[in-house]
């Protein structure tokens, strides 16, 4: 994939297959100790310890429309090319945590891209679930949940086209503060 | 720090939301996009993005959706639009460039695009 952000998508996506409703993206992008951590944690249907054991060979997936997944394995390999690691913990019936672990200033490491469209595209998702959005760089920090969304919004569907327009500019305005000054924050006199 | 885009702009948005429900309703434009690892690698996501930009641009309502992958990977990025309870029509390959031109012809004239068709109702 040509951008990390596009395999948050695609693990956010196993999530949802799972069947969790409530899902936790973390990232810290440290300059200082040259590191780029993803945590994508679920509270689906989780796996058994043998499934586990094999999740990262492409031949062993729960997809029922084709024998094939490949979504992990090259999350795995992306993170493992750029001298980082990759970890997955489940547990039947509690859900999912995985980690990617990335040397932030890697020659091959892709771009996180663009985050704004891999949140929108949760967000659209035709499952009803909450997502809960952490970024830090380096002493900056973003948070974002839906839950707080959803309570202004009350009955209106957060599918709605004008809301989601209106997030894209929040979350835009949003991550631009947040690379400011390269994730420092300057105190103010 | 004053926080820019505020979350007090969207309770404002709320009520603009409130009263255009009702035409949404009777219209029910539903376009789902499939996001699954194939339609990911695809483009999906950039064309999702690319839907929500065009249905501003022309003021057209319509609930975007995303769902994983339906089995059709080879056809990916796959848009199914259906229109007021009609059954939906699914397009394949389609990419940034197709969206302004799918969305002309399926929702403001009403002609479907045939040769972009693979799977109806």
């Amino acid at each position: 994939m040509r951008e990390i952000s596009l395999h948050i998508l695609d693990a956010v996506q196993n999530s949802i297959e799972a069947d969790a409703n409530k899902i936790y993206i973390k990232i810290r992008e440290d300059y200082n100790q040259d590191k780029l951590i993803i945590k994508i944690e679920d509270n689906g249907k989780g796996m058994t310890p043998e499934f586990l054991k094999d999740v990262l060979d492409p031949f062993k997936t729960t997809r029922k429309t084709r024998h094939v997944g490949l979504g992990l394995p090259l999350f795995s390999a992306a993170a493992k090319n750029c001298s980082g690691d990759f970890k997955i913990d489940s547990k039947k019936g509690e859900g999912t945590k995985i980690t990617a672990t990335f040397q932030h200033s890697h020659i091959d490491r892709a771009p996180l891209g663009d985050m704004v469209g891999t949140i929108l595209a949760i967000l659209c998702s035709d499952k009803e679930l909450d997502l809960y959005y952490n970024h830090q760089v380096n002493n900056k920090k973003f948070e974002f949940n839906t839950q707080e969304i959803k309570k202004i919004l009350g009955n209106i569907s957060l599918v709605n086209i004008n809301v989601i327009k209106w997030l894209e500019s929040y979350l835009k305005n949003n991550f631009k503060e947040l690379y400011k000054n390269g994730g420092v924050l300057i105190a103010k006199n | 720090m004053p926080k820019i885009k505020s979350l007090e702009e969207l309770k404002k948005l709320r009520e603009e939301a409130i009263k255009s429900m009702k035409v949404r309703e009777s219209t029910g434009t539903k376009i789902t996009v499939g996001m699954g690892t194939c339609g990911i690698a695809a483009g999906a996501r950039e064309v999702m993005h690319a839907i929500l930009d065009e249905l501003e641009i022309r003021n057209i309502e319509a609930n975007v959706i995303t769902v994983g992958c339906i089995g059709l990977c080879a056809e990916e990025p796959l848009v199914t639009i259906e229109r007021g309870g009609q059954p939906g029509i699914t397009y394949g390959k389609i990419n940034v460039g197709k969206v302004p031109k799918l969305l002309e012809e399926h929702l403001v004239k009403g002609n479907i695009i045939d040769e972009w068709v693979i799977s109806r109702g």
